[in-house]
């Protein structure tokens, strides 16, 4: 029986060790680094993504995701180096200085062209981000009440095209550089409304805008593209398959779930747009 | 015939040397992409309209400010010496910050004191940030042009009876705008181009019109074809400014 037992133990323990040097094996040399996994982010990285702008905490969704991601590839936790890049740097033509990027990058079919995207570790509900001042003066979570009002928007995300699709406003949006401009035009009375994911909109409105408020949400099934996030990598990285295994592992073995669980605050109690 | 033969051979090395680099697949895919192109050119041109627009109302407001600025610097009278300091104080501070900085300052700052719309519109604070700032570019052109009229003009002026008001209007004034008329210009093609800042507090213009396609696409090219809208108007824009130079040179010899 013990015999039995210790052979388990071992052949369990062999099998792991196996599992491990495959997915190494499936990383080797296809790393910029030699034994290391190069990720890049945000600079800086932003609540609820990753916690006070530092990934290597592994604290916030996309931290944690890496981490796993990284530890399902074989690399131990500091086998991970993190860089820092803009939107344009990541999709710029010539060689990067990451393996993979991850800053809530929506894949879409035009983007694919040019860079190569991971199966989605996150598919968001879309939130209209707004004030106490302006649902007093009426704004309802209704399509009708929606496009009379003055939207904004960050213009580097897929929220531009989703406002012009599932809203369309009577005006023409305003889009700025980033999520601190957007709410300081909302805090200059300069938009009512701005759309964005929904756990960035839930940040933004609990910390950063005074007297914001969540007016209600798109949830992905309702969109015909939902906003699917994935990992940017240089095109024809062979580093994909091995991430995309990966991912599909976390994704089974609902490790994916868990994470989101974990840091990601439920839609529940965000009303959802007629 | 020897300019012409060194020209075409710049070019022909440029046109066949570029492509042999080793990125400019890439490079090509991601900047110079006809697909791209054609697909984003209209709605460029189309945003384009809105920078025309901003330059026209902010143009005329522009040149009278600057004018007030540098009469402001000009009085000689003791009592309206705090004019006097008022136009350097002004030219001093418009004059040393950046641009985009004096519009996210005035373009966000002031509507945040909590004025009511329309009165808080980025267009107007927007457009008022760009005029301060280039007033006080134009106001140092026109000062300049003012010194340059000879002391002894205003002494003839006076000798004839012309109050010192008149003599600024009617004898200073519009020879010193005729002789700074070209460096003006430069300044207003340079103000062309900075109407694009007003995009980072939210107007779509060109610039956040490409800006946005680029994001869509992953792809550069809209970069380009707004580039080549702003070369349509500038460079016309420039050779005229250096025509005026040249017809002003010859005049004065």
């Amino acid at each position: 029986m013990r015999l039995l037992a210790t052979t388990g133990a071992v052949l369990c323990m062999t099998a792991t060790g196996a599992l491990a040097d495959a997915h190494g094996q499936c990383a080797a040399d296809k790393t910029l680094e030699d034994g290391v996994l190069t990720i890049a982010t945000g600079n800086p990285a932003f609540y609820p993504w990753v916690l006070n702008d530092a990934p290597e905490s592994g604290q916030g969704f996309e931290a944690a995701v890496a981490y796993a991601i990284a530890a399902e590839m074989g690399f131990e936790a500091d086998a991970v180096t993190w860089v820092r890049t803009s939107f344009d740097e990541a999709i710029q033509p010539g060689p990067k200085n990451f393996d993979f990027n991850m800053q809530q990058y929506s894949i879409t079919p035009e983007r694919e062209q040019m860079v190569d995207f991971s199966l989605p570790y996150y598919t968001s509900a879309m939130a209209v981000l707004t004030t106490e001042a302006v649902v007093e003066a009426g704004a309802e979570p209704t399509l009708d009440s929606l496009r009379g009002l003055l939207w904004g928007a960050d213009a580097n995300t897929t929220a531009v095209p989703m406002l012009t699709e599932i809203v369309g406003p009577e005006r023409n949006p305003m889009l700025y550089g980033d999520n601190v401009d957007v709410t300081a035009a909302m805090q200059a009375g300069q938009i009512d409304a701005a759309l964005f994911d929904l756990p960035t909109a839930l940040y933004l409105s609990a910390v950063v805008v005074e007297g914001g408020t969540i007016l209600g949400q798109f949830p992905p099934d309702r969109s015909e593209n939902p906003d699917q996030f994935g990992l940017l990598m240089e095109e024809g990285n062979p580093l994909r398959d091995c991430v995309n295994a990966a991912i599909t592992t976390l994704t089974e073995s609902g490790r994916l779930a868990e994470i989101e669980a974990e840091w990601l605050q439920g839609a529940t109690g965000v009303p959802v747009i007629q | 015939m020897i300019a012409a033969g060194s020209t075409i051979a710049v070019v022909l090395a440029i046109v066949v040397l570029v492509p042999l680099a080793p990125g400019w697949e890439a490079v090509q895919r991601s900047f110079f992409n006809g697909e791209v192109f054609a697909a984003t050119f209209p709605g460029l041109l189309n945003a384009f309209m809105l920078d025309v627009a901003i330059f026209l109302w902010c143009a005329p407001a522009i040149a009278l400010l600057g004018l007030l600025i540098a009469l402001c610097r000009d009085v000689r009278s003791p009592a309206l010496f705090p004019l006097r300091m008022f136009g350097a104080l002004y030219t001093d501070i418009f004059r040393g910050l950046p641009v985009i900085l004096v519009i996210y300052l005035v373009g966000f700052g002031v509507p945040g004191l909590g004025l009511p719309r329309p009165w808080n519109s980025p267009y107007i604070w927007g457009s008022l940030a760009l005029i301060l700032v280039y007033a006080a570019y134009v106001a140092e052109v026109i000062r300049s042009g003012i010194d340059s009229i000879h002391q002894s003009q205003r002494s003839a002026a006076a000798s004839l009876g012309l109050s010192e008001g008149d003599t600024m209007r009617f004898v200073v004034l519009p020879q010193a705008v005729r002789n700074v008329a070209p460096a003006n210009m430069n300044l207003f093609i340079a103000l062309q181009k900075d109407v694009a800042l007003l995009s980072f507090i939210g107007p779509v213009e060109i610039f956040r019109q490409a800006g946005v396609y680029k994001s869509l696409m992953a792809n550069f090219t809209p970069y380009v074809g707004a580039a080549l809208i702003f070369l349509a108007i500038t460079i016309p824009a420039t050779r005229y400014a250096d025509y005026l130079l040249h017809k002003q040179r010859r005049r004065q010899r």
